[in-house]
């Protein structure tokens, strides 16, 4: 599930911010827009994508949570991606093309390795805030026990106080989590190359 | 020698932004095998028609012509015009090499033609012993060769260069100037370059245009543009000039104070007619010894010593700025002035410009 | 083959070979300056379909939501399509506004505090060696990365009865009954300022570490003393890194429901509470909604006073600016 939303909300986060930063202006509209999911309440999303599925008739499960979850993934990546882009030097591009390179080529060859360790900084983060997202999937992921997220399982053990499993699960995610985040540390150092 | 054969015709070429003009209407001709510089203050209109040049603009306007073909609207990949950026553009994520092997994979060659040509490019630019470093690890004298070797290796018609030493310091930029020069000669390319620094494009041009709000004012080699400015603009802008505000007469410029300066009038200009006469430092003399057209008295503000020669700040009658005198180290040796002194200067009507006001 | 005027071919017109020579290269380069940076037509194109996303799962959701809020709630839970304000008056019902300001008043006292800690450990790590400040900043960001209720799950060990607290009193030689920490109003806010903390270190070391560090210098030299020096030069110049953060803090606290839920066990309704129950509990989502737009409309607020105090540093900073120009 994670994966699939991380996936979906990195390749659109990016070109979004692409797009964006190659405007010369933009209404405040826009920014509004992008920067809405990551500032709106989750449980405003949440109940409001749940009156949307409903009303659709939506059968919910894995494939609703991921597509609730792009929302906001999207923006983190588009946020992060954005950040980088400021400081990025647009002449190189134009050096490129220069050199007899396609828009294509220029993307895959030069704009892209250089602002990747930003899009899978911004990977990652997605990632991250998609595993952890508990009220967003809670509230769009149905009745099926095979659509329950792991923070949803902790949400209902938590809710009956402290137990020896509940200890034991969160000790494995812990574990994960910071074996994932040495992980991106080390691999955002090797990209940049220093 | 035959005439040189045009390369590049900027055919009545004028660029818009909304409602701001950046060129206006500009035509020149670029020759094969030129060192040519495009200066002007900042904001001219040369960047723009330099970008016009590598494609980066088009025109609202004009033609211009490479080899007689228009490529006013050819994207910049497909123009064999190439642009050394101000910024140097360096690619972060590529070694040197790869930084200057790209252009050429861009042309699809095989591998061991690119290899022997980056090879070759690498030692004219002294750049060997850099080939597997990363741009972040070099220094802006070495960032500025690379950029200048990967526009070289692709063996452009014209090689455009914006504000190419900017980035370097002082000194740097003396001995890069020379090298510049030396490469140009070397690899028989025609550059293009862009600058502020009118003293760079003195030292390495052979011939020269004076932009100013988008319009060229003069076109012509160095000691012609310096020798012979066309306004009083190109006068201001083109090394130091003294001027002295006044009117014209027949032979010369009346100063406010009733000074008479000697000097050849433009016809265009009428007696009367609000104009400057202008001198240069160095044609000025030191208490001169024989008859001069001009002479005036004066007194020394400053002086600063800069080694070859000296050069002294006069406050005269003439003109509310005081006059700059350069005079050699050896004629200041044989009487030496010191802030305060009267001195008498003198110059020759020869040296005279008179630019309408 | 193209010839120039003396006959000869000429080589780079004819022999590159790249896609501009055939009729699909040239039409994809029809706009000309194509690889210059302001480009709005390719810009839209990269743009559309994030936002066509956006629209679709969370613009159009949204004004459901709004419209569910003007309708009645149906005998058996279900929605009655006729029109009513009656769920706007409800939120202003002495019972439901009182809980609004509660949840204002807990989610400003724990923004207060998030931004003292915050901007006092942000201001330590950009006076840190150059060297170490990644390192400060990836230990106060740790936490974010560690599930949010399994760092809220710590927090009950630590503080129920027979928790980490209670035993380390004991260990001191405390005797009394144990304090009760646990499903208070301070569990519920140590809960929030803990788990939003990040945010705002993150937020306020931005242009702390940004700030010309000569700036604080001239101020000492001129005589001002570092409390005034923080007050008069560092914080104004700072203000939108603490506004950005306070108003991360209060926005995720006052909508959050899980902390109230777990730490205050219940007893302490926040606004995010009222909604899931209103939605998953009493079926009454129309009220709901209403209670959700309420939270939208503070939210607005809060963001416009962000947007007035950065304009206002913003200006300041021009200001500065201008003087060193000038």
């Amino acid at each position: 599930m994670a994966v699939v939303s991380t996936a979906i909300a990195t390749l659109l986060g990016t070109l979004l911010a692409i797009g964006v930063e190659m405007r010369r202006q933009y209404g405040m509209g826009l920014e509004a827009l992008i920067f809405a999911p990551m500032i709106i309440p989750d449980i405003v999303l949440a109940i409001a994508l749940l009156s949307f599925f409903s009303m659709l008739n939506l059968t919910m499960g894995l494939h609703t949570i991921i597509l609730a979850h792009v929302v906001f993934n999207l923006a983190f990546v588009c946020s992060v991606v954005r950040a980088r882009l400021k400081s990025f030097d647009w002449s190189i591009v134009e050096a490129s093309a220069d050199l007899g390179a396609s828009a294509l080529t220029t993307f895959r060859r030069v704009t892209l390795p250089v602002i990747a360790p930003a899009v899978i900084a911004g990977a990652l983060l997605a990632f991250t805030l998609s595993v952890d997202e508990f009220i967003i999937a809670f509230f769009t992921a149905g009745a099926g026990r095979a659509s329950t997220t792991l923070p949803m399982q902790i949400y209902a053990m938590i809710r009956f106080g402290i137990t020896p499993e509940i200890n034991a699960l969160a000790t494995i995610v812990m574990a994960v989590s910071i074996t994932a985040l040495t992980l991106s540390q080390r691999l955002n150092r090797g990209i940049i190359g220093q | 020698m035959s005439e040189p054969r045009t390369l590049l015709a900027i055919d009545h070429v004028s660029k818009k932004f909304g409602q701001v003009t950046a060129v206006d209407g500009i035509s020149l001709d670029i020759r094969e095998n030129e060192f040519f510089a495009l200066l002007g203050p900042s904001g001219c209109g040369k960047t723009t028609l330099l970008r016009m040049l590598a494609g980066f603009e088009t025109p609202n306007d004009g033609r211009i012509l490479l080899d007689g073909h228009d490529i006013a609207r050819t994207p910049p990949n497909k123009r064999p015009v190439n642009l050394m950026f101000q910024s140097y553009a360096l690619f972060p994520h590529m070694s040197v090499r790869a930084n200057v092997s790209y252009g050429l994979e861009m042309e699809r060659l095989p591998a061991a033609e690119i290899r022997s040509r980056v090879d070759a490019i690498l030692a004219t630019t002294e750049l060997v012993p850099f080939a597997d470093r990363k741009p972040e690890q070099l220094s802006g004298g070495q960032k500025q060769r690379v950029a200048l070797a990967r526009a070289l290796v692709k063996r452009p018609r014209l090689l455009l260069l914006d504000e190419p030493l900017g980035a370097l310091d002082k000194k740097l930029r003396g001995a890069m100037q020379l090298e510049l020069k030396r490469l140009q000669h070397e690899v028989g390319i025609t550059f293009v370059i862009v600058t502020h620094d009118q003293e760079e494009s003195l030292v390495m041009a052979d011939r020269m245009a004076v932009l100013k709000d988008g319009k060229l004012l003069q076109c012509d080699t160095p000691h012609a543009i310096y020798e012979h400015p066309a306004d009083r603009f190109v006068a201001d802008f083109i090394g130091v000039m003294n001027f002295v505000p006044g009117k014209a007469s027949s032979d010369g410029v009346v100063a406010v104070n009733g000074a008479r300066i000697a000097g050849k009038v433009p016809a265009a200009l009428s007696p009367g007619a609000p104009a400057v006469a202008s001198v240069r430092p160095e044609r000025i003399r030191l208490f001169p010894s024989g008859e001069t057209a001009n002479r005036t008295t004066g007194t020394v503000e400053a002086l600063a010593y800069h080694g070859l020669d000296l050069q002294l700040h006069v406050r005269t009658p003439l003109s509310p700025k005081p006059f700059l005198v350069r005079v050699t180290a050896d004629a200041a040796d044989r009487r030496p002035v010191a802030s305060g002194d009267q001195v008498e200067l003198g110059w020759d009507a020869a040296d005279v410009r008179i630019f309408e006001e | 083959m193209v010839r120039a005027a003396d006959g000869k071919p000429i080589a780079w017109l004819s022999e590159r070979r790249t896609p501009g020579a055939t009729p699909e290269g040239r039409a994809r380069q029809g706009r000309g300056g194509y690889f210059v940076k302001y480009q709005p037509s390719r810009s839209s194109l990269l743009m559309a379909p994030a936002l066509v996303w956006l629209t679709a799962l969370m613009v159009v959701p949204c004004a459901l939501v709004l419209a569910l809020a003007f309708f009645r709630r149906g005998i058996y839970g279900g929605i009655d399509y006729t029109f009513t304000l009656e769920n706007f008056g409800l939120v202003f019902d002495p019972l439901y506004a009182g809980i609004f300001l509660n949840s204002a008043r807990i989610a400003g006292t724990a923004t207060l505090i998030a931004v003292v800690i915050g901007y006092a450990a942000a201001y330590a790590i950009a006076a840190a060696p150059r060297r170490w400040q990644p390192v400060f900043l990836f230990f106060a960001v740790l936490p974010f990365w560690s599930n949010y209720l399994i760092r809220t799950y710590a927090w009950i060990v630590l503080l129920n009865r027979e928790g980490l607290i209670t035993q380390l009193l004991r260990w001191f030689g405390y005797t009394g009954e144990p304090p009760s920490m646990l499903y208070t109003e301070g569990a519920v806010i140590a809960g929030l300022v803990y788990n939003y903390l990040p945010f705002v270190i993150l937020a306020c070391y931005a242009p702390l570490s940004r700030l010309n560090p000569e700036l604080a210098e001239a101020s000492r030299d001129l005589g001002a003393s570092a409390a005034t020096t923080l007050r008069r030069v560092i914080l104004p110049l700072t203000v939108p890194g603490i506004a950005a953060g306070a108003v991360f803090v209060f926005v995720l606290s006052i909508g959050n429901f899980v902390t109230p839920a777990l730490l205050g066990g219940g007893r302490f309704q926040m606004i995010g509470n009222l909604v899931y129950d209103q939605f998953l509990t009493a079926n009454d989502w129309p009220f709901g909604a209403a209670l959700a737009m309420a939270l939208i409309a503070i939210m607005l607020l809060v963001l416009m006073a962000q947007a007035l105090a950065t304009d206002r540093a913003a200006g300041r900073a021009a200001e500065a600016r201008g003087q060193a120009d000038g």
